[in-house]
């Protein structure tokens, strides 16, 4: 506990602070300023901490977290300051997946609901529903024991006429073992996508059994036999694998395939151009052609609009011309599940709803061994392996839900919410980086799901102008990939700089509304009911008027938010009128004023040069 | 003149209409002297398409074979194709739209001969006149006055003939301060801030020249819109540097030493051909649908669009500070004071009073701050981004201050009675309409023209409640607070409903603004329903109350 630790607004530039309390817990970091405010920090989510040379008001610290928060404190002493930091850099640093939030993290449920709560996504019940086994898919046990490949799951689709032999063979001639195997059937269309990893290639190396495996996933679209292959890394990089026994198919060596590289960029290529966007947008003082510069050359959007691009690739093969994809990069967990899941939240509606995005995420990145822990450094590891990819995913979805209002049960917090939670550690889901070894962990005895959690507070996730009927089952959500119509996230990016957002949420306000409807609904019902049974008995005794004011939440202090962390983006019921937070001082026009307003000297030339003073 | 004259093929047959995102029809095409009409030839879907001339910026033929295309590119940005067949024909239409839609006299533009189908239940010519602008002020304070001094335009040109100024200053000093400010334009109220008395007031440049000319007139005016030991700001809406090189022309600013008790601060905001070429760029940009995200990136950056609205709200949210927060009186010029001095007052009053967020406060404060405040509409509209002559004094000066409105209005969704629409449908009058209000460039222009007489007024139209229920915001609550926006590059955006409007398809967005629509109209019919049942019930028991007590 430090105490008169004030509190820096990040984009203001007179030294306007709070002050208040600095606590350290085992888990999290807490700030309560003088008007009892609480900002809470999880040590997970802390990515970089640095300290400041040293200043006339104290020691600074600046803590980077993972979901884009910044915070800049001034420690009144320095060693306060300096054991922080040093309690810090080993709290945010875990070396062993047991030392993780999830394993302590205790939301006071017993056994049997920990049990439900892992049982709530289903993925043998997904495929199903999508329509395998069928009579071209079935289930292969070729897995079973993470023989074949570590880091797919236990169970695997594949076509019937890929025997046991031919899937062995393929899997020694892909990078990692991952051969392909289905990921998505589209039932009307019988076709199908498929993943796996690169080819061992190199410049003239083939295998037979690979040729089979694509020869029989082509013969198990009766509607097509042409299929793609879709290998979405840029063509050089493929060429560049080539030399290290890796690379591409060969079209000579399959029958039937049509190849493309369709060129979204590597995870290093993909950390660096985050990394150049968050510098960007965190500039104090930034003009508009510094950011759309800086935009522009941290490519970030340009990536986000070729993942998308990858996936309208995909899904238009799968549309309009029912044939079979097979979609690959190098390793096939990183730009596959990126293309391979956003083309089936674009074939099919189910993915866009709540439930459906969740399943969506157990099966193309979490089943199929995205690397989150090495993505999102769960662990303390290399940093070269960290990369934005899902978030890169989750960006592309909110750029549909913004082209696409209707087409999705969910709305933009439900998407931060996850972001939130991929890099919180908080529930055991995104932990670690495949099945074996969160089976291994023994996870779902010893965490908790996420998704219980979110399913339980549903309606904060609702997208209130949902329509189901938007498009109906299996019709194609076609996005216009229009330079234009991709945006900065602003949302996901300055989460936490209040003073950016739109100060009156129309969002907010229909979701409220809408909520408020249905209440509504039901006091007219009771209403009706009460006045009918009047008008049949007369003599009843009084009623009491049913009280119709929602109660309000009794706001829990001091206990960590495992959910109640601050969401800038739904206050509570009735703060959606006031217009909180709007005042000068949030803004940067502000502080010309009060500054020339001290000073007195005849010629005075503020920091920007936007205002500038003379006589 | 006769339009006929100009009109050498009236109509024809077979003509092709293409439009982004429909499918291109068949049908006829007319000429009349204000219009260019298409109907479609079928029966199922008749659609038809009405053009006005003047809403035409520019117009380009091609020819294959005898088969003419001509595109036509209008002032409200859209862009459409009209294939001809028989190359005289092609030649005869394209050479009328140009000389219909560049008519030179005003005289002959369309509200001359709109008459209008609705019946008008309010003469907007009859609204907003100083007089009742007048009375309201007069409710809170009598430090000001209404002066007649300009009463046939001849202290002014550009002011309207009723202006309001401190009680103090007589109309003989008016005259004098008039000589001693660009274009006659002497300082003026502009806004009345009722919180704390404080006021904004506007005028042009002083010609202080290089010599450092004073007048002592005008110093007292300003002066006396100064409480005792109080401070005012100037904010001169030019660099330094440009405010410096003025004076070698005559211009220039109030020096520290003649107006001791004033701070200038100096924002630069953009003027004419600089925003009229940022207009072009960004147009050009948004309706190239090839570019990658490189090239769109850096276009946008280049146009320098977003860039003048963060500059154009930078210096009304000073100004409004100022007055607000600082609890000082101000005075906003440029160099002629009616293009960027206007987009700062008006904005300022748009963060600073509420009433300026209704709808008639809107049109109110467009009519008081930039009809008669004397914006030249009429030369800084006459052409828009299509417009390939050298342009020497259109400006989107109106645009802009539209866009930072909107701006304002997506930061604070709830706190303005007009949508969106309302202020597209400006946007398009502004360029080109059936109405008379936009047309002339001051008071009193329009006064020579005798507009009020020969033409119908907009707001005559726009305040009838048919046409008002379209640009009303159903998520209005009146809101008495300040409203400070955020001028952060990260909050500021295109305005997708005028830039990107022919350039993409709508529907979606649509079909959610409707359905948000339909949500806020089932709650009120909902919270009626319960209210009405309520008292029902509450009813049925003090019946019953009274019958048991019997």
């Amino acid at each position: 506990q430090v105490e008169q630790v004030k509190l820096l607004d990040r984009f203001s530039t007179s030294n306007k602070s709070l002050t208040g309390t600095l606590y350290l817990t085992a888990t999290h970091l807490l700030f309560i300023d003088s008007s009892q405010r609480e900002t809470w920090i999880l040590h997970h989510h802390i990515a970089a901490v640095e300290k400041l040379p040293l200043t006339t008001s104290g020691c600074p610290l600046v803590i980077q977290c993972k979901n884009f928060r910044i915070v800049h404190f001034v420690v009144p002493r320095e060693r306060d300051c300096h054991d922080i930091y040093n309690s810090l850099l080993q709290l945010s640093r875990t070396a062993k997946y047991e030392e993780l939030y999830a394993f302590s993290y205790n939301p006071k449920q017993n056994e049997s609901e920990q049990v439900k709560g892992w049982q709530l996504i289903d993925l043998a019940e997904e495929y199903k529903r999508m329509g395998v086994p069928n009579d071209y898919w079935q289930l292969s046990d070729a897995n079973r024991d993470y023989k074949v490949c570590e880091t797919y799951p236990r169970e695997l689709y594949v076509p019937r006429t890929a025997s046991k032999p031919i899937i062995v063979g393929s899997s020694k001639f892909r990078s990692k073992g991952r051969f392909p195997v289905l990921s998505y059937y589209h039932k009307n269309k019988e076709a199908a996508i498929c993943r796996c990893s690169q080819p061992l290639s190199g410049f003239s190396a083939r295998c037979l059994e690979d040729e089979h495996m694509l020869q029989a996933i082509s013969k198990a679209n009766p509607s097509n036999r042409y299929m793609y292959v879709m290998d979405t890394r840029p063509k050089l990089n493929a060429m560049a694998n080539r030399a290290a026994g890796k690379g591409y198919e060969n079209e000579d060596n399959y029958s039937n395939i049509r190849f493309q590289f369709v060129g979204i960029e590597n995870i290093h290529v993909m950390r660096s151009s985050l990394q150049k966007l968050l510098e960007v947008s965190g500039t104090r003082g930034l003009s508009v052609n510094d950011f759309l510069s800086g935009l522009e050359s941290s490519g970030w959007l340009r990536h986000i609009k070729a993942v998308l691009d990858a996936a309208l690739f995909l899904v238009k093969a799968i549309a309009v011309e029912s044939a079979s994809v097979l979609v690959h990069c190098s390793d096939g967990w990183d730009r596959t599940s990126q293309v391979c899941s956003l083309g089936a939240l674009l074939l099919d509606s189910y993915y866009r709803t709540i439930k459906g995005f969740m399943v969506l995420i157990e099966k193309d990145w979490i089943s199929f061994g995205h690397k989150f822990s090495d993505r999102c450094c769960q662990l303390d590891g290399d940093p070269k392996e960290i990369s934005p990819v899902f978030t890169q995913f989750l960006e592309s979805v909110w750029n549909l839900t913004e082209q696409f209002p209707q087409a999705f049960e969910f709305n933009e917090a439900f998407l931060l919410q996850i972001h939130e939670h991929v890099h919180s550690c908080q529930f055991g889901n995104f932990l670690a980086n495949c099945q074996k070894e969160r089976e291994e962990l023994k996870l779902k005895e010893k965490t908790y799901s996420l998704w219980p959690f979110l399913l339980s507070e549903q309606k904060k996730y609702q997208n209130p102008l949902y329509d189901p009927d938007f498009s109906p089952e299996l019709t194609l959500l076609e996005p216009n990939t229009v330079s234009f119509n991709f945006k900065f996230w602003r949302n996901m990016y300055h989460q936490f700089d209040r003073s950016m957002h739109p100060r009156q949420s129309v969002f907010n306000l229909i979701m409220n509304m809408s909520e408020q409807n249905k209440q509504l609904e039901e006091d007219i019902k009771e209403l009706e009911a009460k006045i009918k049974q009047r008008n049949g008995q007369p003599d009843t005794a009084l009623v009491k008027e049913h009280q119709q004011s929602a109660p309000s939440v009794p706001v829990a202090l001091k206990t960590p938010p495992c959910f109640k962390k601050e969401q800038p983006l739904i206050p509570v019921r009735d703060a959606v009128r006031t217009i909180e937070g709007s005042n000068t001082a949030d803004n940067r026009y502000s502080e010309f004023v009060e500054e020339f307003s001290k000073a007195e000297p005849a010629v005075v030339s503020l920091e920007y040069g936007v205002a500038r003073m003379t006589c | 003149m006769e339009f006929a004259e100009l009109i050498k093929t009236p109509r024809a047959d077979n003509v092709v209409l293409h439009r982004p995102f429909y499918p291109a029809v068949e049908g006829t095409l007319c000429l009349t002297g204000h219009h260019l009409i298409f109907s479609s030839r079928r029966q199922d879907n008749a659609e038809e398409l009405w053009l006005l001339h003047s809403n035409i910026d520019s117009i380009e033929k091609r020819f294959v074979g005898s088969l003419g295309t001509i595109i036509i590119k209008c002032k409200d940005l859209r862009v459409i194709q009209l294939d001809i067949p028989g190359m005289e024909e092609s030649l005869n239409i394209a050479s009328s739209i140009e000389a219909l839609s560049t008519l030179d006299s005003v005289t002959l533009m369309y509200p001359f001969f709109y008459r209008p189908m609705f019946e008008i239940v309010e003469d907007g010519w009859r609204l907003f006149l100083p007089d009742q602008e007048f009375e309201l002020l007069s409710s809170v304070t009598d430090e000001w006055r209404l002066s007649c001094v300009n009463k046939e335009f001849t202290v002014c040109p550009s002011y309207p003939p009723v202006v309001i100024v401190p009680k103090s200053i007589d109309d003989e000093a008016l005259r004098k301060v008039a000589t001693f400010r660009h274009g006659s334009r002497f300082p003026v109220l502009s806004y009345y801030h009722k919180k704390n008395g404080m006021v904004m007031m506007r005028s042009s440049q002083p010609l202080t020249g290089t010599n450092g000319r004073r007048c002592k007139e005008d110093e007292k005016l300003i002066n006396a819109t100064l409480r005792p030991g109080k401070r005012g700001y100037i904010i001169d809406t030019r660099s330094l540097n440009v405010a410096q090189q003025a004076r070698a022309k005559g211009g220039g600013f109030e020096q520290e030493a003649h107006y001791p008790q004033w701070r200038r601060i100096h924002k630069s905001i953009e003027r004419f051909n600089i925003l009229q070429e940022s207009l072009i760029k960004l147009v050009e940009a948004c309706n190239d649908q090839s570019h990658n995200m490189d090239r769109w990136l850096s276009k946008l950056e280049a146009s320098n669009w977003l860039t003048h609205i963060k500059e154009i709200l930078t210096a009304a949210c000073l100004a409004a500070q100022c007055i607000d927060r600082e609890g000082a009186s101000v005075l906003v010029h440029g160099t002629e004071g009616t293009d960027s001095t206007l987009q700062v007052t008006s904005l300022a009053q748009i963060i600073l009073d509420p009433r300026c967020r209704t709808i008639r406060g809107f049109e109110s404060l467009v009519v008081r701050e930039w009809l008669q405040a004397g914006h030249p509409f009429q030369q800084r509209c006459a052409q828009s981004a299509y417009s390939n002559s050298k342009q020497k004094w259109e400006a989107p000066v109106f645009l802009l201050f539209l866009d930072c409105v909107w701006q304002i209005l997506r930061q604070f969704p709830c706190s303005f009675e007009f949508n969106e629409q309302f202020l597209l449908m400006l946007f398009e009058h502004a360029y080109a309409s059936q109405f008379g209000t936009f047309l002339g460039n001051n008071e009193s222009e329009r006064s020579k023209l005798k507009l009020p007489q020969k033409t119908m007024s907009l707001w005559s139209w726009v305040n009838r409640s048919e046409e008002l229920s379209k640009f009303q915001n159903p998520l209005f609550e009146a809101n008495s607070l300040v409203i400070w926006p955020s001028v952060a590059p990260q909050s500021l955006q295109l305005w997708e409903g005028v830039f990107l409007r022919w350039n993409r398809s709508s529907k979606f967005l649509d079909e959610a603004q409707e359905e948000m629509l339909n949500i806020i109209n089932y709650n009120k019919e909902l919270q009626a329903k319960v209210n009405a049942l309520r008292r029902q019930l509450a009813e049925m028991e003090t019946d019953d109350k009274m019958l048991k007590s019997l």
